[in-house]
């Protein structure tokens, strides 16, 4: 068991390390897009384009292979985070990029006419509703790259995915057991964050910027049973 | 003495359309002025261009000494000083009053944050809404959003605040208290550059009324001119034609 959270700790490294950079690309990559002139918001939707078109498993080995062709010895580890980073970059621009434009164009004209700067405005009226309107898409997001890691399997990075793998060879009886262990753990963290980040969502929420869309991972006890009665009548 | 706002000959064309064909017009301190004129005729666009939320294509607009159309002009500086009330409130949503009222003072203006308290406090009190400095504009009717908005532009010590159409998007029965608020600033002395058809407001306040069509001034003058003996038959015509939708001016 131990080696199991040996492994998912490696995972959880790699969550974190690829949302941080998925969510500080992917905010710039969208207010570039919003907001800057023509040909920068034209490289920024490449960007998103490129990466949002490979599979990220072609990914994982374009990084690895290509860092390590380009002079840099990087761990698979480093190679994993960058790739699946650079890949949720390009999605989460789009949650940011959707809540940007969702923002009507009042906020910033009110905010310029107090004399505010443009920079300023962005910063202080148009992300703060942007960001609180993301969540729920972002949680949807965070659902699917919280699985994406294992993906860092096929690059050799020893992760849960991969001692799970070491027991099913080392005793054969257990494989089944194994996986399933796995699977149980990925559930067990896709509610634990999506209820984070549900607690989060009600924290900041302001009446009048409530988030339309629907939280689609999100476990709900109460959905449950009404699908169960509806079935008994 | 020098006029508080000044144009001179401005212009402004949207691709083919010529929105604004030279329009000059100054406004004296504490004097309060209504635009009025058709849909489409570049009110908007006019007051916009006055803090250059729109930039003007031709033609110079100064507030007092200072050149708001200058190359060189402190553009954020200047708009501090020049306040504007939105047609559809635009107050921040995610902000309490308070906080949109305080936002300015606070980040523009940089007072403290006790002295940006007591200034958005004191601009709420004027508009007659201190006990709801905790809502946020959701929670607000169209009438006090207004207000709030108002207090917003109030709250920066502005020069100048121009009005845009501000009741136009409320019910009627909301009209009043933002009228109200509106008569008493203006009798306080703050100037004011104001676009609206109600004729009451315009007869108890305006010093003159400046009616506009096709982007150009057709004819201003005082309130009781303008209503009674119009130069323009197009003017008369007008304002025919407002009274029967708006209600007489009294
Ligand atoms: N950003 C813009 N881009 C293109 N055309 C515009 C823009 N803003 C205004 N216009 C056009 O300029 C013209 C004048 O608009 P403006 O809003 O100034 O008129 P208005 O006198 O305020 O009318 P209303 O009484 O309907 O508010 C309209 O024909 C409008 O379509
Ligand atoms: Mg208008």
């Amino acid at each position: 068991m131990p080696v199991f959270w040996q492994g998912m700790l490696v995972n959880l490294q790699l969550l974190l390390g690829l949302l941080s950079i998925g969510l500080a690309i992917g905010i710039l990559v969208a207010i570039i897009e919003v907001y800057a002139p023509r040909p920068l918001a034209a490289v920024a939707s490449g960007y998103e384009w490129f990466f949002r078109g490979i599979p990220e498993i072609v990914l994982l080995f374009l990084f690895y292979f290509g860092l390590t062709r380009a002079g840099w010895a990087v761990s698979p580890f480093m190679a994993a985070v960058l790739a699946l980073g650079a890949r949720s970059s390009a999605y989460q621009s789009q949650i940011f990029r959707g809540a940007l434009s969702s923002i009507p164009a009042g906020q910033m004209m009110a905010a310029r006419s107090l004399g505010m700067g443009r920079v300023a405005a962005i910063g202080r009226i148009i992300l703060p509703q942007a960001l609180r309107l993301s969540i729920p898409p972002w949680s949807n997001e965070f659902s699917a790259v919280l699985k994406d890691t294992t993906l860092a399997y096929s690059i050799g990075v020893v992760d849960v995915l991969r001692q799970a793998r070491y027991m099913s060879v080392r005793t054969p009886a257990v494989s089944l057991t194994a996986f399933i262990v796995v699977a149980l753990m990925f559930l067990v963290l896709t509610y634990a964050g999506n209820w984070m980040l549900g607690l989060l969502e009600a924290r900041v929420r302001v009446p009048g910027l409530e988030g339309r869309a629907r939280r689609e991972m999100r476990f709900s006890w109460s959905r449950m049973w009404r699908r169960v009665r509806w079935r008994r009548f | 003495m020098a006029p508080l706002l000044r144009t001179e000959d401005v212009h402004k064309r949207y691709g083919k359309e010529e929105v604004l064909r030279g329009v000059s017009m100054c406004l004296e301190p504490g004097e309060t002025k209504v635009i009025i004129g058709p849909s489409g005729t570049g009110k908007s666009t006019l007051l916009r261009c006055i803090n250059r939320l729109t930039e003007p294509d031709r033609g110079r607009i100064w507030l007092e000494e200072q050149e708001v159309t200058a190359r060189k002009a402190s553009i954020n500086r200047l708009r501090a000083d020049i306040g504007f009330v939105f047609q559809d409130f635009n107050l921040f949503t995610h902000l309490t009053s308070l906080e949109n009222v305080r936002l300015g003072p606070l980040r523009v203006r940089r007072l403290g944050r006790p002295q940006a308290n007591r200034t958005a406090l004191e601009a709420l009190a004027q508009v007659g809404l201190s006990d709801k400095t905790k809502s946020y504009p959701a929670e607000l009717s169209g009438g006090q959003q207004q207000r709030v908005a108002i207090a917003r532009a109030l709250a920066m010590h502005p020069k100048l605040i121009l009005f845009d159409e501000p009741t136009s998007a409320l019910d009627p029965e909301l009209i009043g208290e933002v009228l109200e608020v509106m008569v008493r600033l203006a009798k306080s002395g703050m100037t004011m550059l104001v676009v609206s058809h109600e004729m009451g407001f315009a007869r108890s306040v305006a010093d003159e009324i400046i009616f506009m069509e096709h982007g150009v001034i057709v004819e201003q003058g005082p309130p009781s001119r303008m209503f009674k003996a119009p130069t323009q038959a197009r003017t008369g015509e007008f304002l025919r034609k407002i009274s029967e939708l708006y209600g007489e001016a009294d």
